[in-house]
C-alpha cells in the first residue's frame, strides 16, 4: 500500500480533492445531494471524463491529442444521424459511431509513426479535417438521437447515475485488463523510454499506433455520450474539449512528458474540473467571475504542482523535468 | 534514433513560397482577379494580423515551447485598446496602443515565469494563463462586446495605404525585419535555437537561460498584442473570441515555414513564408464561394500534406 | 559441455556506416555455444555496433549474418529475443518509470503484447538472489534505484528470458567486486550448460579471469581472435592501440609552493553531500580530485561553477570571497571560472548543432571577445588536432575523443583563470587522451589553475601536481609530490587508514 501511494502520489492527491470538492457541491447544492443532482452531474463529468481518457493515450505515449474535440464533434453529427430507429438500427449506428472515432484515431497514429509528424501538428491538421467532415454532415446543429436510449444512458439506475456505473465499467472492464497485458505496459514503456522499450523488444510502432486508436476510440465515446446528453448534433462543439482533456489530464496527474500517469487519475482530473464549474455555479459568486476564478484556480493548482522545483538545490536538475 | 539533417535552410524555406506561388498561379486559372493587385494587397493586409502572431510564435517555438495564450493576449489587447480609444479623453487615446503592447509584455512575463521558473510545460501553463485571461475579459465586459471604438491610429494602421502597399503590411515587416536584426545581431538567436535543442548544455555555456526564456514570451506578447491592436483597427471594435480562430493557423503557419515543433530549427524567413500560405490558401478557398465544411478539410489535409512533404525530404537528405 | 561446432552467430564481411562515418569495415565474426567471448578495444573500436548488430537494434549497410549457419535478417530486437539473442546494453534498457517487475516482463518471449504472467519474474528474482540483488523489491521504480542495482535487474532481466547467445556490454561497470565474481559463477555456468556468450568489459583482470577466447577490435576491424593467455597484457594493449606510446603523460615541472593563489575554499559543503572541504588552487598547478564515484567530488566542481544551491563556507578569489550564483557569473572575466561537463554528449556540447555554433556558445555572452571570430579558436583546435570536414559540420557527426576538443576549446577561447574538468578523458582514445594532458599541461605552464576530477589514477598520479582524495562527502587524504601513488590513492579511495606502503599488485582497476 505504501509503495503504491508512493508512486501514485499525484493520482491519490487528486482523488483527495476529488472528494472534498464533491461533497463541497453537494453541501452547498440547493436542494441537496438527490439522485437528480448526482445525476445531471455525473453526466457533464463523464462526457469530460471520456474525453480526458482519449487524451491520456495519446499524452502517455509522448504525443499530445488536439483532435479530441475534432472527433468528438465528427461523432456527435454522425450519430445525430444514425442512433435513432429501431433497435437494430440504432445498435448499426452506435457501432458505426464507435468506428468512426477509432477509424480517425489511426488516421493520427499513422500520420505520427509512419509520416513521422510531431503529433501535435499532426493532430492539428487532422482537427480540420475531423471539423470539416462534422460540418458537411450539419452545418447547423440539428438532428435527433433516439429519446429512449439517450435516457437509459444518461438517468439512473436504482438511484445509482447510469454515468457513474459506466465509469465503473471503463475502468473495471477496460483499463484494469488492459494494465494486466504486454500492451498496457508498452504503453507506459514507449512513452518512458523509447529506446529502452525497443530494445527490450516491444514493436514501438504498433504500441504507438494502438494507443492513438484507442484515443480515438474514447474521443468517439465522448462524442457518443454527449450524443445522449443533448440529444442533438453540434459540429461547434470541438475547441473547449479539446484544451479541457489536457487540463484534465494534467490535474489527473498524467505527466505531459509521457510514460507516467494511469487512467483513472485522468478520469478523477476530468471529474475535478467539472465538479469545480458546478460549485461555482451554486457558490453565490457573481456568474460574471466564474471563468476567470475557474482559470485561477487551474492556473493555481497547475503553480503548486510546479512549485517543489523550487526546493531543489542543484540547478542542474531542473532540466531533468 | 532520430536522425536530423543539421541544416538546409536553403530549401525549407523555400518551400512555403513555392506553395504561395503555386496557389496563385492556380488559383487564377479558376479566378483571374487573383493575379490583380488589389487582391493581393488585400491578401498582405489580411496576412499581417496572422503575420505578426506568427513571428512572435516562431519565437517561442524555436525554444522548443508553446504559446497558447496567443488568443486572448489579443483579445485583451483589443478590448483594452478600443475602451482608451473609445474613453474620449485625448490622453488615454494616445495612450491605447503602448498600453496594450506593455499589456502583452506583463502578460509574456508571466507566462515566462511560468515555464522558466515554475518549469510548468508551456502547453499548460499558458492555456492557464489564456483562460485567466477570458475569465478577466469576461467579468471586465460583463460577456458582451466591449463597448469602445478604435483610435484614428489603430484604423490608419489598420487599413491606410502607404504607396498602394497596405500599412498594416509594413508594420508587419517592420516588426519582422526589427526581430531579425535581433536575432542576428545579438546573441538572442543563438540562444534561442541552442535552447530549443538543449537547454542543460546552454545553461552550463554561462547563458542565463530564465532570461532568454522571459524575453522570448514577452516579445511573442507583443507581438499578440500588436496583432489584436491591428485586428481592432480592421474591424474597429473589439468582440469576444476574436483571437480564438488564429490560435492553430498561427501554429501551421510556423510549422509550414520549416520550424521544427520540437524546437532549435527554424527561421523567420520560413515564417513568413508560412503565413503568405495559409492566408492565401484561406483566401481562395472562400472565393471559391465552397462550404465552411469543404474549406476546413482541404485546409487540413493540405497541411497534412506539407508536412509529410517535410518529413520526405528529411528521409532524403 | 565443449565448444559447438556451429557458430550460434556468424557475421560475414559486414560494414555498418551512419553517413560518412564508418563504425564497422568488412567484419568476419563468429561466436559458437559453450564459450565465453570477450570483445576488447578501444572507444570507438567498433564493440557497441558489433553488439547492436547481433542484436537487431540495427542491421548492417554490407555483408549478411548468418544463424545456426544459415543467413538471417534480424528485423528487430524482438527477432533476435525470440532466437535466443539476449542483449544486456550499456545504456539500459531498463524504462525508468516502471517498476522493476514490469521491467521484468516488458517484452519477455511468450508475453509480447498479450497477458503479463509472473513466471519470468519468479526465475528473475531467483537469479538476482544469487547476486547479491535480493533486497531489490519488485514494486521499486527503476528510476529509484541506484546504478549497480539497474545492472543487477539488468543481469536478471537478461538472464531470464532464457539465452542461447547472451550478450553483455559492460554489464558489472557499476557492481562491486563480490557481486562481479557472483555474476561471473552465474555466467560460468551458463556457458558450460551451452550458452554462448560475448562479453564486453574495460577491466582486464575481469577478461582474464573470464574469457575463453579474446577479440580485438581496432577502428571498426576485426583484428585478431585468440585463446585466453596467448599473449601478454602489453601485446594485447598494442594490439589495441595499434601503436604503442610511450609517453602518455607530459614531464612534471618541479613543484612550486609559492605559486600565486588563484582559487581557495574554506569549509565548503553542500547539503548531504559533501562537508568541510578546503582546497586551494595555485597558478600554473594542476590539482586533481579523486576516489571512488559520487563521493562529493563532482559537488565541488558544480559548486565553483554556481550550479548548486544553499552551499556552506568560503569560496575566495584573489583573497576576497565571491558567491557563485550561477554559470553566467561563473565564466565573467572578473571570475573567469569555466567548467567541462562530465556528460559532453548532454551537457557540455549541443550535438544537433554545427562546430562553428557551439565554439560560439560560452564566448558570445563575454563583451570582450568577439565570439564570432573563428580566429580565436584555431590555435586550440590545431593544438588538439580537431578532425572534421568543415566547422559547419553537425558535432553529432564527430568521434567522442574529437567532440572533446570542441568542448573544450569552446571554454578555452575565453581564457579562464581556473579551469574545472569532469573526468575529460572517459571514454577517449589514447591518442587523444595525449593531446588533452599536454594541453592541460601547457595551459598550467601558461598560468591557468586546474581542478581536475578523474577516476583514473594514472591521469591522478601522472599528471597532477597534488590531489585530493575524497570518501563520503569529505576529503580523506591530501596528496602531494610523491605520495601520490596508487597504495595511497586506493586506501583513501576506500578509506582505509593504512599508507604503508604495500606492494600493490591490484593498482589497476
Amino acid at each position: 500500500m505504501r509503495d503504491f501511494l508512493q508512486s501514485n502520489k499525484r493520482e491519490a492527491s487528486a482523488f483527495v480533492v476529488l472528494a472534498v470538492l464533491l461533497s463541497l457541491y453537494l453541501w452547498s447544492h440547493p436542494i441537496g445531494p438527490t439522485t437528480y443532482v448526482m445525476t445531471i452531474w455525473a453526466n457533464q463529468c463523464l462526457i469530460l471524463a471520456l474525453a480526458a481518457m482519449a487524451q491520456f493515450f495519446a499524452v502517455i505515449v509522448r504525443g499530445i491529442d488536439l483532435s479530441v474535440g475534432a472527433v468528438m464533434a465528427l461523432t456527435n453529427c454522425i450519430a445525430s444521424y444514425l442512433v435513432i430507429g429501431s433497435g437494430v438500427e440504432m445498435a448499426f449506428g452506435v457501432v458505426v459511431v464507435i468506428a468512426a472515432g477509432i477509424g480517425c484515431g489511426v488516421l493520427n497514429g499513422v500520420l505520427v509513426v509512419y509520416g513521422r509528424i510531431q503529433p501535435i501538428v499532426a493532430t492539428l491538421a487532422t482537427a480540420s479535417l475531423f471539423v470539416g467532415l462534422a460540418l458537411l454532415l450539419r452545418p447547423t446543429p440539428g438532428g435527433q438521437i433516439d429519446y429512449d436510449l439517450a435516457d437509459a444512458m444518461t438517468l439512473d439506475i436504482l438511484g445509482m447515475p447510469t454515468a457513474l456505473i459506466m465509469t465503473a465499467a471503463v475502468i473495471l472492464l477496460i483499463w484494469v485488463p488492459l494494465r494486466r497485458t504486454g500492451l498496457g505496459l508498452g504503453l507506459y514503456a514507449v512513452g518512458s523510454s523509447e529506446q529502452a522499450a525497443f530494445q527490450s523488444g516491444m514493436p514501438v510502432a504498433k504500441i504507438r499506433l494502438a494507443s492513438f486508436a484507442m484515443g480515438g476510440l474514447f474521443a468517439g465515446l465522448a462524442g457518443l455520450y454527449f450524443s445522449f446528453v443533448t440529444t442533438t448534433g453540434d459540429a461547434g462543439i470541438g475547441p473547449n474539449f479539446t484544451l479541457n482533456s489536457i487540463a484534465a489530464v494534467v490535474l489527473g496527474g498524467v505527466a505531459l512528458r509521457g510514460g507516467v500517469g494511469t487512467l483513472t487519475g485522468a478520469i478523477a482530473g476530468a471529474f475535478i474540473l467539472k465538479t469545480i464549474g458546478a460549485l461555482m455555479f451554486f457558490s453565490g459568486l457573481p456568474p460574471l467571475a466564474q471563468p476567470f476564478i475557474e482559470g485561477l484556480i487551474l492556473a493555481g493548482a497547475i503553480a503548486i504542482g510546479g512549485a517543489d522545483i523550487l526546493r531543489i538545490k542543484n540547478r542542474l536538475e531542473a532540466f531533468g523535468r | 534514433m532520430k536522425t536530423i539533417s543539421p541544416h538546409l535552410p536553403g530549401l525549407d524555406i523555400l518551400v512555403p513560397y513555392f506553395g504561395t506561388i503555386l496557389l496563385i498561379v492556380g488559383g487564377s486559372f479558376f479566378f483571374p482577379q487573383i493575379l490583380g493587385f488589389a487582391y493581393l494587397a488585400q491578401q498582405l493586409q489580411i496576412a499581417s494580423f496572422l503575420g505578426l502572431l506568427a513571428l512572435g510564435a516562431t519565437l517561442v517555438i524555436l525554444l522548443g515551447h508553446i504559446d497558447l495564450s496567443v488568443p486572448w493576449v489579443l483579445g485583451g489587447a483589443a478590448i483594452l485598446s478600443t475602451s482608451l480609444a473609445g474613453s474620449g479623453d485625448p490622453v488615454l487615446i494616445a495612450l491605447a496602443i503602448p498600453a496594450a503592447l506593455v499589456f502583452g509584455a506583463v502578460v509574456g512575463v508571466i507566462n515566462g515565469f511560468g515555464v522558466a521558473v515554475l518549469r510548468i510545460p508551456s502547453m499548460v501553463w499558458t492555456l492557464a494563463i489564456n483562460s485567466m485571461l477570458l475569465g478577466v475579459a469576461v467579468l471586465n465586459t460583463g460577456g458582451f462586446n466591449p463597448k469602445g471604438e478604435a483610435s484614428t491610429t489603430m484604423i490608419w494602421l489598420a487599413t491606410a495605404k502607404l504607396a498602394g502597399l497596405p500599412v498594416a503590411f509594413v508594420v508587419w515587416m517592420v516588426f519582422a525585419i526589427a526581430m531579425a536584426v535581433l536575432l542576428k545581431k545579438s546573441g538572442f538567436g543563438r540562444y534561442l535555437s541552442a535552447i530549443g535543442y538543449n537547454e542543460k548544455a546552454t545553461f552550463l555555456s554561462g547563458v542565463s537561460t530564465p532570461s532568454v526564456i522571459f524575453a522570448a514570451f514577452a516579445i511573442a506578447g507583443v507581438c499578440s498584442a500588436m496583432g489584436g491592436v491591428l485586428l481592432a483597427g480592421y474591424a474597429n471594435q473589439a468582440y469576444q473570441s476574436m483571437g480564438d480562430p488564429f490560435l492553430l493557423p498561427t501554429i501551421a503557419a510556423v510549422v509550414i515555414g520549416g520550424t521544427s515543433i520540437l524546437g532549435g530549427r527554424g527561421s523567420l524567413v520560413g515564417t513568413v513564408g508560412g503565413v503568405l500560405f495559409i492566408t492565401l490558401l484561406t483566401s481562395i478557398l472562400s472565393v471559391m464561394q465552397i462550404s465552411d465544411a469543404w474549406r476546413n478539410i482541404i485546409f487540413g489535409v493540405i497541411i497534412i500534406a506539407m508536412l509529410l512533404l517535410q518529413t520526405l525530404r528529411r528521409k532524403a537528405a | 559441455m565443449p565448444k559447438s561446432e556451429k557458430a550460434i552467430v556468424r557475421l560475414c564481411g559486414v560494414s555498418k556506416t551512419y553517413g560518412a562515418t564508418k563504425a564497422l569495415t568488412e567484419v568476419d565474426f563468429a561466436c559458437f555455444g559453450g564459450e565465453i567471448h570477450a570483445i576488447l578495444g578501444e572507444n570507438g573500436a567498433g564493440k557497441s555496433t558489433l553488439m547492436k548488430l547481433v542484436s537487431g537494434v540495427i542491421q548492417p549497410t554490407a555483408g549478411h549474418i548468418e544463424i545456426d549457419g544459415a543467413e538471417a535478417q534480424l528485423a528487430g530486437p524482438a527477432d533476435a529475443i525470440s532466437r535466443g539473442l539476449i542483449c544486456m546494453f550499456q545504456e539500459l534498457s531498463l524504462v525508468p518509470d516502471l517498476t522493476v517487475r514490469e521491467n521484468l516482463m516488458l517484452g519477455a518471449p511468450g508475453i509480447g503484447l498479450g497477458r503479463l504472467d509472473g513466471d519470468v519474474v519468479a526465475r528473475a528474482q531467483d537469479i538476482l538472489t544469487k547476486i547479491d540483488g535480493g533486497d531489490i523489491r519488485m514494486k521499486t521504480r527503476v528510476s529509484d534505484l541506484s546504478l549497480a542495482e539497474r545492472q543487477q535487474v539488468e543481469i536478471a532481466k537478461a538472464l531470464s528470458r532464457n539465452p542461447r547467445l547472451l550478450i553483455l556490454d559492460e554489464a558489472t561497470s557499476a557492481l562491486n567486486a563480490s557481486v562481479v565474481e557472483k555474476v561471473f559463477h552465474l555466467i560460468r555456468a551458463e556457458r558450460d550448460r551451452g550458452v554462448g556468450v560475448l562479453f564486453i568489459s574495460h577491466r582486464f583482470h575481469e577478461i582474464e579471469a573470464l574469457a575463453d577466447t579474446i577479440s580485438i577490435f581496432r577502428n571498426g576491424t576485426h583484428v585478431e581472435t585468440f585463446s585466453n593467455g596467448a599473449y601478454d597484457y602489453g601485446a594485447i594493449i598494442s594490439k589495441m592501440v595499434g601503436q604503442r606510446i610511450d609517453d602518455l603523460f607530459p614531464p612534471k615541472p618541479a613543484p612550486d609552493p609559492d605559486a600565486a593563489e588563484v582559487l581557495r575554499l574554506e569549509g565548503f559543503g553542500w547539503a548531504d553531500s559533501l562537508h568541510d572541504v578546503s582546497i586551494v588552487l595555485r597558478k600554473g598547478q594542476i590539482t586533481g580530485l579523486g576516489g571512488l564515484d559520487g563521493q562529493g567530488q563532482g559537488d565541488v566542481l558544480q559548486g565553483l561553477f554556481g550550479l548548486l544551491k544553499g552551499t556552506r563556507g568560503q569560496c575566495l578569489m584573489g583573497g576576497a570571497p565571491v558567491a557563485i550564483k550561477n554559470p553566467r557569473m561563473a565564466k565573467s572575466p572578473q571570475l573567469g571560472i569555466a567548467l567541462i561537463p562530465e556528460d559532453r554528449k548532454t551537457e557540455g556540447l549541443i550535438l544537433d548543432q554545427s562546430i562553428a555554433r557551439n565554439l560560439e556558445l560560452a564566448a558570445l555572452g563575454v563583451n570582450t571577445i568577439n565570439a564570432t571570430d573563428p580566429a580565436i579558436y584555431q590555435p586550440f583546435l590545431d593544438a588538439l588536432e580537431l578532425k572534421c570536414d568543415s566547422l559547419d559540420q553537425p558535432v553529432s557527426q564527430l568521434s567522442g575523443g574529437n567532440q572533446q576538443k570542441v568542448a573544450l576549446t569552446k571554454w578555452l577561447a575565453l581564457g579562464p583563470r581556473c579551469m574545472l574538468l569532469a573526468d575529460p578523458t572517459r571514454g577517449i582514445d589514447v591518442k587523444t587522451k595525449t593531446q588533452i594532458y599536454a594541453l592541460l599541461r601547457r595551459l598550467a605552464d601558461s598560468g591557468v589553475a586546474i581542478l581536475l576530477l578523474s577516476t583514473d589514477y594514472e591521469e591522478l598520479i601522472h599528471l597532477c601536481d597534488e590531489t585530493h582524495i575524497f570518501y563520503n562527502g569529505r576529503i580523506t587524504r591530501h596528496l602531494a609530490g610523491a605520495d601520490i601513488t596508487a597504495e595511497n590513492i586506493i586506501a583513501a579511495s576506500l578509506n582505509i587508514p593504512s599508507a604503508e606502503p604495500a606492494n600493490g599488485g591490484s593498482a589497476h582497476a
